[in-house]
This record gives C-alpha cells, sequence and structure tokens, in this order.
C-alpha cells in the first residue's frame, strides 16, 4: 500500500520553477530518501508535502488525505524535523518535548508517559534536564527528531537529519533513523550519497526541480554503469544537464 | 490546550533570558531611582513620584515591544515556527501564545515600578490598582507592536528598530523626561498624534484620582491599541502564508 502519492506535484516562483511535474509513489514504511545538489526543489518538495507551501500545480495523498484539501488532516498524520534544529533553546529538553505533546493536544499523564519512552528509546534521558541551547549539535538534532516523534506519525520527513554534525554524531544518528524504520513511512533528504545509500529502501535523484532517477541504491548503481552510489549520482546529474 | 502550552512556553523563553529581566524589569527600576535621588537635590516637578513613576510604567512597556518581536523573529529565523506550521496549531494559537503571556508580565512590571515608588514614598492608594488596570490597552498596543515588528523583521533588525528606536520615540515623545511644552511646535504635535503622551498623561491622571482627566487620551491609547493589534495579526498571518 501507498503512503504517498505524488501527481505533478509543481512550484514555480515567478520565473523559476522549484519542482517540475513531479511524479512518485512512496510505500508505506518505506525509507525514502531525496537527493540533490543545492536548488535540486527537495525542500521545497518536502515543504509542499507538509503543507507548509502551496503548490502551484498537481496534488499529493498522504495516507489518502489530499495537500490541496485536507490540509488538518495531513497536519495530523506527518512530523517534520527541519533542516535546522528548531528547538527552544531556553526550554530543557523535557520541556521542548513537553511543548510539542501539549500542541497535540495530550493529556499531563500521556506526555509524562511518552517522554519517558521517547527519551529512554532515542537515549535522552541523561539530558533531559538540560536547556535545550546549551546542547551539542548531534544532541539538538536528536531532540529535533524526538520532538518529531512524539505524536507517533504515520509519515515523518527528515530534512537534511546530519547537516553539519561530526563523523560520530552522524552514526549515531544514523542508528537512530535505522531504528525507526519500518515503524513509519520516512522521506529523507540529504546531500551525503553515503548516507542515503546506508540508510534508504529506495532513492530518488532530483535535478533542477525534476526527478532524474528512482530506485535502490543497486538499481541506481545498475542503471549508470557504476560501482560506487556517489559515482551514480554524479554520472545521473551531469547526464541530465 | 494547544494555546496555553505555546503560551506557557513563550512566558518561559522571556523570563529565562536574564537581559530581559534586565532591561525590562530593571532598567525602569533604575531610572526611577536615579531620577528619584536627582529630584531630591534639585526639585523639578516632572521627577515628583506622582508624575515620574506613570510614566516609567509606559516606557517600560517598549520593552515588552522588544521582547516580543526579538522572540518571534527568532523562532522565524530558527526554524522553530516552520516546524510548528506543520502541526495541527491553528493561526489563532500563535497569535494568542505569543501575545497573551507578555500581558501578565507587563503587568508585573508596572507593579514592580509602583512597589518601588512606594518605597521611595509614594502613597499606595486604590488609584494605583486602577493605573495598573488602565495602562491595559497601551500594554496591548505595544504586545501589538511587538508581533507586527517580529512579523516582518529580521532578528538583527528587531534589535535596532524595537531595541533603539522604539525605546527612544517612546522616551521622547512621551513626556516622561521633559515638558513637550518645552519643545512645543511641530514636535509637540507630533508627540500628541502618538500614543505615548496621551498614555502618560492618563496614567498620570489615574494616579492622583483625576479620573475626569483621562479623556481624550484613553481613547487615543484605545485606537492605537485597535490599529496595532489588526495590523499586527495581518502581518503575522502574512508571515505564516510566505513561511
Amino acid at each position: 500500500m501507498s503512503a504517498i502519492e505524488i501527481k505533478e506535484l509543481t512550484k514555480r516562483y515567478k520565473d523559476l520553477t522549484a519542482v517540475d511535474r513531479l511524479n512518485l509513489t512512496i510505500g508505506e514504511g518505506e525509507l525514502f530518501s531525496l537527493l540533490g545538489v543545492n536548488g535540486a526543489g527537495k525542500t521545497t518538495t518536502i515543504k509542499m508535502l507538509s503543507c507548509l507551501t502551496r503548490p502551484s500545480g498537481g496534488d499529493a495523498l498522504l495516507n489518502g488525505k489530499s495537500i490541496l484539501h485536507d490540509s488538518g488532516g495531513v497536519k495530523s498524520i506527518i512530523a517534520v524535523s527541519p533542516q535546522e534544529t528548531a528547538v527552544a533553546p531556553l526550554l530543557s529538553v523535557r520541556e521542548n518535548l513537553a511543548l510539542m505533546a501539549g500542541i497535540h493536544g495530550m493529556s499531563k499523564a500521556e506526555t509524562a508517559e511518552k517522554i519517558a519512552s521517547l527519551s529512554e528509546k532515542l537515549g535522552l534521558d541523561t539530558v533531559l534536564s538540560r536547556r535545550a541551547g546549551k546542547l551539542s549539535g548531534g544532541w539538538q538534532r536528536r531532540l529535533s527528531i524526538a520532538m518529531a516523534l512524539i505524536s507517533d506519525p504515520e509519515i515523518l520527513f527528515l530534512d537534511e537529519p546530519t547537516l553539519g554534525l561530526d563523523v560520530l554524531a552522524r552514526s549515531e544518528l544514523w542508528d537512530l533513523i535505522r531504528s525507526l524504520k519500518g515503524r513509519m513511512t520516512i522521506v529523507l533528504t540529504t546531500h551525503y550519497m553515503e548516507e542515503a545509500e546506508a540508510l534508504s529502501d529506495r532513492t530518488g535523484i532530483m535535478k533542477s526541480g525534476r526527478l532524474i532517477a528512482v530506485g535502490t541504491p543497486a538499481e541506481i548503481n545498475a542503471r549508470a554503469g557504476t560501482e560506487r552510489f556517489e559515482e551514480a549520482f554524479v554520472k545521473l546529474v551531469k547526464e541530465a544537464e | 490546550m494547544r494555546m496555553l502550552s505555546y503560551s506557557l512556553r513563550t512566558a518561559k523563553e522571556i523570563l529565562r533570558d536574564p537581559l530581559n529581566l534586565g532591561f525590562g524589569l530593571g532598567f525602569p527600576l533604575v531610572l526611577l531611582f536615579l531620577l528619584s535621588a536627582i529630584q531630591a537635590n534639585i526639585p523639578v516637578s516632572l521627577f515628583e513620584l506622582e508624575m515620574l513613576t506613570p510614566g516609567l510604567t509606559v516606557f517600560g512597556l517598549a520593552f515588552m515591544t522588544l521582547f516580543s518581536a526579538a522572540l518571534i523573529a527568532k523562532d522565524r529565523s530558527s526554524s522553530l515556527l516552520q516546524r510548528l506550521y506543520t502541526t495541527p496549531l491553528r493561526p489563532a494559537d500563535y497569535i494568542l501564545g505569543y501575545m497573551l503571556p507578555v500581558l501578565p508580565i507587563s503587568a508585573a512590571q508596572c507593579v514592580l515600578c509602583y512597589l518601588a515608588a512606594a518605597c521611595l514614598g509614594l502613597k499606595l492608594t486604590v488609584n494605583v490598582l486602577w493605573a495598573v488596570l488602565l495602562l491595559i490597552p497601551a500594554e496591548i498596543f505595544f504586545i501589538a507592536l511587538g508581533l507586527l515588528c517580529g512579523s516582518v523583521l529580521t532578528d538583527k533588525q528587531v534589535g535596532g528598530i524595537c531595541g533603539a528606536l522604539l525605546t527612544n520615540l517612546t522616551a521622547w515623545l512621551s513626556g516622561v523626561w521633559f515638558d513637550l511644552d518645552l519643545v512645543g511646535g511641530a514636535f509637540k504635535a507630533i508627540a500628541y498624534a502618538l500614543p505615548f503622551v496621551h498614555a502618560v498623561e492618563m496614567e498620570r491622571a489615574v494616579l492622583v484620582g483625576n479620573f475626569g482627566a483621562i479623556w481624550p487620551h484613553l481613547l487615543w491609547v484605545l485606537a492605537y491599541a485597535a490599529v496595532a493589534l489588526v495590523a499586527a495579526v495581518l502581518l503575522f498571518l502574512r508571515q505564516m502564508r510566505r513561511q
């Protein structure tokens, strides 16, 4: 069963077409990575799918709910961890999580239970009382993902989740993302080829707003006739120019 | 419930910033003590507690604009608002969530000013309570201005426009530091076309129990508060759409 069905999705800004007639289906429980160089249209696609930006054309159904006609319904089943960490810096980790729980209408008891289980799963127990703004980049990303997970979303968008992190923090975050696989549908955007290769069930490569290739990393390697995924990416993007 | 969660967060973020506490609550008190000391040595009627304290309570509200605007602009630049726009929060939840918590903080600042003035010799009467209550329209004006500035300015611009320009406008055009009649002319006309001096004169009248003299000042403040509120809501909704 498909979780996301994108049909002819387009976004135009005056004379720039950021996303050009995107068609894509993502399965339930799948981890799908959107790859592309800067300005390829990845973030704009996520913004449209999460109802932050209204498309200029086309539509997308998220578990059957239209981003055009049922944005409230879409918002009730998704969560986004934006490119920037997007945490409240002067609140503690616990308070940040409680804020998101409150915004989703959870009771005090539900909130406490949710914070306890999430912090255990994501290893946040040791920093629950620390102010979010004082945490390292890796911990802030972890908190950012925890804030997205608090509502038990059916679809999770992770926009460049490891951008700017050191190797160790990135590896830890990969483990965290792997642990979420299968429990929800995940759409991830990234600049890092090895990240997409290591985590994704399938990847899509975008160039100038268009989707130029879709498949498993192995399928994309086969299509490009290369052995390494990064080489396949470079070759396909150059061919599309 | 959702709005309350957001309000609680706004209050915590504002009150946990030491600069906010220093400037918002501390600075008007420092001015009160300093000007009272000057007045004790060189008597100036403008700096008598009955004149000075209402003026300082209005001047202190300029910092509420700064706090609100800085928080909103920072939320926009850090993408926290972008994250929240993908949640079931409605526009009214954001607007009230940003504005409501600043009201009790503004009222607390006003009460602190009067308590400090009482320590210096101001007689605490029921009029002080009326002065605190009748300051609410001015509080709404300044808080709405914060929502407006936070919706259109970057966090760096907020520092300049709200931190420097608005505090100076409030100081110069409110008649707190000098009698506007001394300057007169266009300066006085501009001052009386803006709400600051009206808020101060209304508060001074209330404090001495001259309730008949609150008109037309209260109408000026109410009108400005209404206009600022409508403009702030419209501009906040516009930036929401632009996100």
